[in-house]
C-alpha cells in the first residue's frame, strides 16, 4: 500500500504542470487559449502529443504510451489546475477510450495513431434530449443498409463536438428505447452526410454541441464492440470519464482552495486580515476536509477503475462520484462565499473554477443518480480494495 | 501508488482476525457491538486474552512489550480489534501513560509500572480536564507543592473516564504558579489510594457511569512520582494527545455499526416489508457509507505515509481524521437511532451497564438512544472539534 508517484510518474507531473503554468498561467492567458472558433489552443494540442500525452491510456502496439489510470490522474489534475480548455477528455478518454475499448484491430490502427500524433480529434455522443444520465436510454435508430447502417436521432450537450473529427455514437440498432441490449457504438466521422452539429459555449469556457443525425450511413467496419452489446463498453468509457473527472476536480479544488486561503490572509477588514476571524478559518478548515475527502477517492477511483468485478467497480466509482460532488460544491460555495464581492465577478479566476466544479458535479451522473447506484449495487462491498 | 495489501500483510490480517473472533470472549463484544457499558471485568478479561499473545501494547518499545511492527500492520491490527467488536486495550493505559512512562520515565517507573499497566493490573485513569480548564487546558489550576519529599496536591479534576476502577491516576498540575501557562506545569504519578482523594460520579445523559470529578485535598505524591523534569509536562501532554489521535478516526467501529444497522434495518418491519425496503433510508446508510469509505482511503494515505513525511510539516489528511471520523461515527448512532423507531423510547432498566429485561422483541433498541446520546462525546473529546479546526487552520493552512 503506498500513494507515492514512481520516477516517471513525478517526472510527467513536472512536464505537464510546467506546461500548463505557461499556457494557462492567469485567466487573460486562458482567455487567449479560448478565442479560437475550437475553444482551445491548437498550438497547446500540438504541445500535448509532443510531450505524449495524447498516447497515454493506449497500449505500445495501438501507437501509445502504455499508460495507466494514475498516469491519467497525474495529467488531469494538471489540466484542472490550468482550467485547461483543451479537448482531452472528449478525446483521450471518451472518444479514445471507445475506440481503445471496443474497436476492432483494423479500427484501432485506423483511429489511434491520429488520436496520439494530435492530428484527429473525437467526441463521445451519447446523451439525449430525453436520456439524462441513463447510458441505456438511447432512442436514435439504426436501420441496416447493406454492410453498413443509416443513423437516424439526435444528442446533445456533446462535449467538444463542434471540434472533433470523429463522433462516437451510441444507436439502437435492437429492443426498445431504454433496453440495456441492442445498443451499439458507432464511430462516424463528423462531416459524414446528413451529420448537422450545432456548437455552442459551455458554463465553464468550453465547448459543447447539439448534434442531429439524419439519414447518416456507416459501413460495419465503423461498429465498435459486438453489435447490439455496446452499453458494457460505454459503461467503461464512463468510468474511466469519471476517474479522470475526479482528478480534475481535486486539481482545481486544491487551486481554489489555494487561492482562497491566501486571499483570507491578504484582505484587510476591520483593520486586520479576514484570515483573523475564526469563523472563516473554520470555513476554510471545511474546504480542506472536503477537498481531502475528494483528493481520497480519486485515488480510490484511480485503483477501483480496472477492478476486475464488474459490479463492485460500478458501485465504487458511482461512490467517488457522489463524494466528488459534494466536495465540488461545498468548496465552490465556500471560496466565492469567503472571497465576498470579488468571487462574484467574471474577473476573478476563484469564479471560474467554481464554473468548472459546478458542471463537474452535473456530468457523467449527479449525486443523487450516484447515489442510487451505489444503493441499487447493495451498497459499497467490503472487499474489492485492499481486501 | 497501489492500495492493496501485499500477500504478507494480508496473512496477518487474517491472522488477527481470527485470533479476535475466537479468543475475545463472545459476550464482550456483542456488548461493543451495542454500545452497552462493559464491566470493569470485561476490560480485565479482554486486555488480558491480548496481553497474553503479546498484542495488548503492540506499539510500544519492543522492550517494554511492543511489536516491531510496520505502520500498516498497526493499521490492520487496530481496524480489525473494532470490525470484530473487540475493546480496544484500556486507552488510558496503554495509549497514554503507558507510552509516556516509556519515552519520559525513569527506570524505576518503567521498571514499576510498564508490565502491569500492560496487563491491566494497574487500571489508569486520566487527570488532564478540570472544571475550569477544558479545551483551554493549559489554563488548569490544580496544583502540586513541593514540601521536603513530597508534592502536596490540591484542587480538582473532571470527566475521569473510568476513574471509578482506577488504581492510578496521572495528573496535569500546576509546579510554577508563576510560570505563564503551559510553562508552569507537570506529569505526575498519584496512587488512587492515597488520603485526601474523593472520587464522585457524574452520570451522562445515557444514564451511564462512565465518568467521575476527582477531588484532590493535600494528597501527598512521592517526589518519585514525578514523570521527566519538573515543569516540563505539557510536552509530555502533547506526546500523549498525538498518540490518542492516532486511530482516532475509529472507521472499523463505523463499519461495525454500519453493517450492524443494515443487518437490523432487514429485520425491522415497516410498511409493508421491511425499513430496509425503503429507499430513502438505504441512500442514507449510503451517503455514510460513501463519506467512510473516503475517510479510509485519507487514513491508509496518512498510514502509508508514516516515515515519510517531514515530521514538523503537518499533514493535512492527518489532521482532518479526528474531525471527520468523529462526525460518521455520531451519523451512524444517527441511523441506529431511526432503526429503532418508537422502539428507542424504551430506557435501559439498569443503567450501570446499560442491560434491560423489557418484554419486546428488539433487544437492541434500548441501546440505540443510548448509544446516539452517548457518542454526542466524540466530538467534543481529544480536543473539540472546533479546537481541532483552529489547529488545523494555524498549522496547516497558516491563518
Amino acid at each position: 500500500m503506498d500513494f507515492d508517484l514512481s520516477s516517471e510518474q513525478t517526472q510527467l507531473k513536472d512536464g505537464v504542470e510546467r506546461l500548463v503554468a505557461a499556457t494557462y498561467g492567469s485567466l487573460e492567458q486562458r482567455k487567449a487559449q479560448g478565442t479560437g472558433p475550437l475553444g482551445f489552443s491548437e498550438k497547446s494540442w500540438a504541445q500535448f502529443a509532443e510531450m505524449g500525452l495524447l498516447g497515454i491510456p493506449f497500449t505500445e502496439e495501438e501507437g501509445g504510451f502504455g499508460g495507466g489510470p494514475v498516469e491519467t490522474l497525474v495529467v488531469m489534475e494538471a489540466l484542472g489546475r490550468g482550467l485547461a480548455l483543451e479537448p482531452y477528455l472528449a478525446t483521450v478518454v471518451l472518444g479514445g477510450g471507445a475506440v481503445r475499448l471496443g474497436g476492432s484491430d483494423e479500427l484501432k490502427q485506423r483511429i489511434i495513431p491520429g488520436i496520439v500524433e494530435g492530428s484527429s480529434r473525437l467526441a463521445l455522443a451519447f446523451t439525449e434530449k430525453q436520456s439524462r444520465y441513463d447510458l441505456n436510454d438511447v432512442a436514435t435508430t439504426t436501420r441496416k443498409a447493406g454492410d453498413g447502417f443509416v443513423l437516424e436521432g439526435a444528442k446533445s450537450v456533446v462535449i467538444n463536438g463542434d471540434s472533433a473529427q470523429h463522433l462516437v455514437v451510441s444507436a439502437r440498432t435492437s429492443g426498445n428505447r431504454r433496453d440495456r441490449e441492442g445498443i451499439s457504438l458507432f464511430l462516424v466521422a463528423a462531416d459524414a452526410p446528413g451529420v448537422k452539429i450545432h456548437g455552442y459555449a459551455t458554463q465553464d469556457g468550453g465547448r459543447a454541441a447539439e448534434i442531429a443525425l439524419s439519414g447518416v450511413q456507416v459501413g460495419a467496419a465503423e461498429l465498435i464492440g459486438p453489435l447490439d452489446r455496446g452499453l458494457p463498453i460505454l459503461e467503461r468509457v464512463c468510468e474511466f470519464a469519471i476517474a479522470a473527472l475526479a482528478a480534475e476536480a481535486v486539481g482545481i479544488m486544491e487551486a481554489l482552495h489555494g487561492l482562497t486561503v491566501e486571499y483570507l490572509k491578504t484582505r484587510q477588514q476591520f483593520g486586520a486580515p479576514i484570515g483573523n476571524f475564526q469563523v472563516l478559518q473554520h470555513r476554510a478548515v471545511d474546504m480542506l476536509i472536503a477537498l481531502e475527502q475528494a483528493r481520497s477517492m480519486a485515488a480510490y477511483a484511480a485503483m477501483m477503475v480496472e477492478h476486475d468485478d464488474a459490479a463492485e467497480r460500478g458501485a465504487a466509482l458511482s461512490a467517488v462520484k457522489v463524494q466528488i460532488n459534494r466536495s465540488c460544491r461545498i468548496v465552490g460555495q465556500e471560496a466565492v462565499q469567503l472571497h465576498g464581492g470579488i468571487g462574484m465577478t467574471m474577473e476573478y479566476l476563484g469564479a471560474h473554477y467554481f464554473k468548472r466544479l459546478t458542471m463537474i458535479e452535473s456530468l457523467f451522473g449527479d449525486t443523487a443518480h450516484h447515489l442510487r447506484r451505489v444503493d441499487v449495487a447493495g451498497g459499497l462491498a467490503a472487499g474489492g480494495l485492499a481486501a | 501508488m497501489d492500495l492493496r495489501f501485499t500477500p504478507e500483510e494480508i496473512a496477518f490480517r487474517d491472522e488477527v482476525r481470527q485470533f479476535f473472533r475466537t479468543e475475545v470472549p463472545a459476550e464482550i463484544r456483542k456488548k461493543v457491538s451495542e454500545g452497552r457499558g462493559m464491566t470493569r471485568e470485561d476490560y480485565i478479561t479482554s486486555q488480558r486474552v491480548l496481553n497474553a499473545k503479546g498484542w495488548a501494547v503492540p506499539h510500544w518499545p519492543r522492550e517494554w512489550g511492543g511489536q516491531d511492527w510496520t505502520p500498516i500492520q498497526r493499521y490492520i491490527f487496530t481496524e480489525e480489534m473494532l470490525l470484530a467488536a473487540v475493546p480496544l486495550p484500556l486507552q488510558f493505559n496503554c495509549y497514554m501513560v503507558g507510552p509516556v512512562i516509556a519515552a519520559f520515565g525513569n527506570q524505576a517507573q518503567k521498571e514499576k509500572h510498564l508490565a502491569k499497566i500492560a496487563n491491566l493490573d494497574e487500571w489508569w485513569c486520566q487527570g488532564f480536564s478540570e472544571p475550569g480548564a477544558g479545551s483551554d487546558l493549559a489554563s488548569l489550576k490544580t496544583k502540586a507543592v513541593r514540601e521536603g519529599d513530597h508534592y502536596i496536591v490540591n484542587g480538582q479534576k473532571t470527566w475521569t473516564t473510568l476513574g471509578q476502577y482506577a488504581d492510578w491516576i496521572f495528573c496535569l498540575v500546576r509546579t510554577d504558579p508563576a510560570a505563564k501557562k503551559q510553562a508552569g506545569i507537570s506529569f505526575i504519578l498519584i496512587d488512587m489510594k492515597t488520603p485526601g482523594i474523593t472520587v464522585r460520579p457524574i452520570i451522562t445523559l445515557e444514564g451511564r457511569h462512565e465518568v467521575n470529578e476527582v477531588f484532590f485535598d493535600n494528597v501527598k505524591v512521592p517526589v518519585e512520582n514525578l514523570v521527566g523534569e519538573e515543569n516540563k509536562g505539557w510536552d509530555y501532554a502533547k506526546f500523549l494527545l498525538a498518540n490518542e489521535r492516532t486511530g482516532i478516526a475509529r472507521i472499523g467501529l463505523s463499519k461495525e455499526r454500519l453493517a450492524r444497522i443494515k443487518r437490523l434495518a432487514k429485520e425491522m418491519p415497516a410498511g409493508e416489508g421491511t425499513l430496509w425496503d425503503d429507499r430513502d433510508f438505504r441512500e442514507r446508510v449510503a451517503e455514510v457509507e460513501i463519506e467512510l469509505k473516503a475517510l479510509e482511503i485519507t487514513q491508509m494515505r496518512v498510514v502509508a505515509a508514516q516515515g515519510k513525511r517531514d515530521p514538523n510539516k503537518p499533514d493535512p489528511a492527518s489532521s482532518i481524521l479526528k474531525i471527520k471520523g468523529s462526525q460518521l461515527q455520531q451519523a451512524t448512532t444517527e441511523l441506529l437511532l431511526e432503526v429503532a423507531g418508537p422502539f428507542a423510547l424504551a430506557a435501559p432498566v439498569r443503567s450501570g451497564d446499560l442491560t434491560n429485561d423489557w418484554p419486546f422483541d428488539y433487544d437492541w433498541a434500548d441501546a440505540a438512544a443510548a448509544s446516539y446520546f452517548n457518542n454526542r462525546k466524540v466530538s467534543i473529546y481529544g480536543g473539540s472539534n472546533e479546537i481541532q479546526k483552529n489547529i488545523i487552520a494555524k498549522a496547516v493552512l497558516g491563518l
